[in-house]
């Protein structure tokens, strides 16, 4: 069973997902995702993300999804505006791509995975 | 039917007090409840502020709880920002009457990879509102948000969405936009927000600051649509006119003196009408100042306040003057009964001016306000400008029932009435003090232009300044003219003079007229002697004729008699004959 259909199926939008494949030596991966509701928006955000990680960072990521229905709080703490946002915690520097992720390209330029210069090429 | 419906909807629209002085007024309530309104201008015209002291004033006025959504300053600053204007944030927001949230994305750390969409934020609104169940609602420049987030077009789609979202909710809203070149906003933010738009201006006239107001649109509402100066002090946010809306202020039937007695007979013999607006004009040196120290004295002495606006002395040089024709203000300044207020007129701009005098106004509560004079503001082309704030303060003057005391320089080789016609419709009470130029001196005359409501004296008077206050004389009006000073005065003894000689002339042609008639009344005694002597002979020989006649008659008689004659002698009884033919 691949990865990404374990998140949709264990996540069903709630509170905290949270599904761990660090794998040792490598640098960890933590991200978070914040989505509003069951809005196909989110889910297309969470099943896009999920086959990106699989297929860079395996085994070394964890992904967070926050619904901000069920956790307003973290909108403020967190500086939300707009959803979906998904934010690379680590590594350091922190750094957001919005949008429901699916410019692969992009998401991959905005994650530190691709040079912006690579972009322009492909 | 459906007509009276819209009418009455029309005028129960539900609006949210500001508590902004004057907004209120023109805007006949406050903003539109329930709904947003925008609120443009540039950089600097107060957006946030006009913004915070709406949530502010809601909050502790009205018990609605606002929320402050900040896009560009962190709470942090913001409540240091407004701590000048006496808001305390802190305990506002410890209180749960406040709530201060500031968004804030950094655009180079953020991507944009599909569709998003602003729910973060309606999220975050919605959890602020509940927290502190609030009722108003700022969104302090939305603008930025198109410079932090990609995709313009997704952007107002969702703010449509907030706007309406708001509506929904019923919290009343202001959302403050940066002025665009030709536009209101840099975005369009109108075309979203159409309820109430307030356009905020800062311009820079004459080296002055001018802020103003206009009310760009009210949607459902009437409303003043003028542009009406503004001002941010550290009372914070306040749109004059505070009360000229109307010309709908009381009059009084008192009357107060003017402390000259002799003017009080002048203006129908009791003074100026308590709450009117006395203006004095004159050339330089007329002694306008020195009238309106004498009221200034009279008044205080009646144990009433005076507030005395000096642009052109020293409060101190003021005092010192006074004194040189027996009026010391000093005591009254010590007792409190009388403050002076002097400002330079270039010092502020014209709102400043009007809304420092309102506030000084309100604060010290005088019945009597002196303005020195009041053409110091004319500076160049702003004839027109100072006569609306003399209007406006007029007009609040009025209210208050506070008598207004200006003054006004004239230059010398104008007309008097018309360098003062602009402001001729504002005033009650006009009088006006000119230099009589007669016999190589220079006098000063005082009389009454116009004094609305009473029958006023129309005779000039010489006015003189002694070191016992405000003398006024009357002027020689004769057969040389108007004449006053010494020359008064030599026309006065030669008139003197004059009369002493007509009086003696008539003394010595009555004693000969006396003499006269003594001498006729011995004539007519004489005359009569003569006649009385005159009369008694006459009388005489009539008597002694008739004895004679008598004697005739009857011997007559006595003859026929004895001759018996058949002719008789007529008797007085022998006419009936003829009588009884004439009957017939």
């Amino acid at each position: 069973m691949s990865i990404e259909h374990e998140i949709l199926k264990t996540s069903r939008l709630k509170t905290r997902l949270v599904k761990q494949n660090v794998q040792q030596g490598d640098t960890k991966w933590d991200l978070n995702l914040y989505v509003v509701g069951k809005t196909s928006k989110a889910a297309t955000a969470i099943n896009n993300l999920a086959i990106i990680c699989e297929e860079q960072l395996k085994g070394r990521f964890q992904i967070t999804v926050i619904d901000l229905l069920k956790n307003p709080q973290s909108a403020h703490d967190d500086q939300i505006v707009a959803v979906p946002t998904l934010v690379r915690k680590l590594p350091l520097p922190e750094r957001n791509i919005i949008g429901d992720l699916s410019n692969r390209e992009r998401v991959l330029v905005g994650l530190g995975l691709k040079e912006p210069g690579e972009l322009t090429l492909a | 039917m459906k007509k009276k419906e819209i009418q009455s909807r029309r005028t129960v629209l539900p609006k949210a007090p500001t508590s902004i002085q004057g907004l209120d007024e023109i805007t006949g309530g406050g903003l539109p409840k329930g709904r947003p309104t925008l609120i443009c201008g540039g950089a600097g015209c107060g957006k946030t502020l006009f913004a915070m002291e709406f949530l502010v004033r809601g909050a502790t006025l009205y018990n609605e709880p606002g929320v402050f959504i900040s896009f560009e300053e962190t709470e942090k600053e913001l409540t240091a920002n407004v701590a000048s204007l006496g808001f305390d944030l802190d305990k506002l927001v410890e209180s749960k009457k406040i709530w201060l949230e500031h968004i804030h994305i950094e655009r180079s750390e953020t991507e944009q990879s599909g569709e998003y969409d602003l729910e973060g934020l309606f999220i975050r609104i919605h959890s602020a509102i509940e927290k502190i169940d609030a009722k108003r609602v700022v969104l302090d420049t939305m603008e930025t948000l198109f410079s932090e987030l990609p995709n313009p077009l997704i952007l107002r789609k969702e703010l449509h969405r907030l706007f309406q979202w708001l509506k929904k909710k019923g919290v009343t809203t202001i959302v403050t936009a940066e002025r665009g070149e030709g536009a209101l906003t840099r975005e369009g933010l109108e075309e979203y927000v159409s309820d109430c738009v307030i356009l905020l201006d800062h311009r820079v006239i004459d080296q002055s600051s001018i802020r103003r107001l206009r009310i760009v649109k009210y949607r459902g509402s009437s409303h003043g649509t003028n542009e009406y100066p503004f001002l941010i002090d550290e009372d914070g946010f306040s749109v004059l006119p505070v009360t000229s809306l109307g010309l709908d202020h009381i009059s009084s039937p008192e009357r107060i003196s003017t402390g000259i007695p002799r003017l009080d007979t002048m203006l129908s013999g009791k003074g100026y009408f308590c709450g009117s607006t006395v203006l004095v004009s004159g050339t330089a040196g007329t002694g306008k100042t020195s009238i309106a120290a004498q009221f200034v004295e009279a008044a205080c002495k009646r144990g009433e306040r005076v507030l005395f606006f000096t642009f052109e002395e020293s409060p101190n040089q003021i005092v010192r003057n006074m004194r040189s024709i027996g009026i010391d203000l000093e005591p009254w300044v010590n007792k409190g009964l009388l403050q002076f207020h002097a400002t330079r007129p270039t010092l502020y701009g014209l709102e400043t001016h009007l809304s420092t005098s309102i506030k000084l106004v309100n604060k010290f509560k005088p019945s009597i306000v002196i303005l020195d004079p009041i053409n110091a503001f004319v500076l160049g082309e702003n004839q027109t400008e100072v006569n609306i704030m003399l209007v406006r303060l007029v007009d609040f003057l009025k209210m208050r029932r506070v008598t207004a005391f200006f003054t006004s320089l004239t230059s010398g080789n104008d007309t008097m009435e018309s360098t003062d016609v602009y402001i001729s419709s504002l005033i009650d009470t006009w009088l006006l003090v000119r230099d009589l130029e007669i016999g190589g001196e220079r006098n000063r005359g005082l009389y009454v232009l116009k004094s609305r409501g009473m029958a006023h004296s129309n005779q000039i008077r010489e006015f003189r300044l002694t070191n016992h206050g405000i003398e006024l004389l009357d002027v020689y009006v004769g057969s040389e003219g108007v004449l006053t000073g010494s020359a008064r005065l030599s026309q006065e003894t030669k008139d003197e003079a004059e009369q002493l000689l007509r009086q003696q002339e008539i003394g010595s042609k009555q004693f000969g007229l006396e003499r006269k008639r003594d001498a006729l009344e011995a004539q007519i005694v004489v005359l009569r002697s003569e006649f009385e002597a005159e009369e008694s002979d006459a009388l005489k020989v009539i008597g002694i004729e008739k004895a004679i006649n008598e004697r005739f008659t009857q011997d007559k008689i006595k003859m026929g008699k004895s001759r018996r004659g058949d002719v008789s002698i007529k008797m007085p009884g022998a006419n009936k004959k003829k009588n009884i033919f004439k009957g017939m």
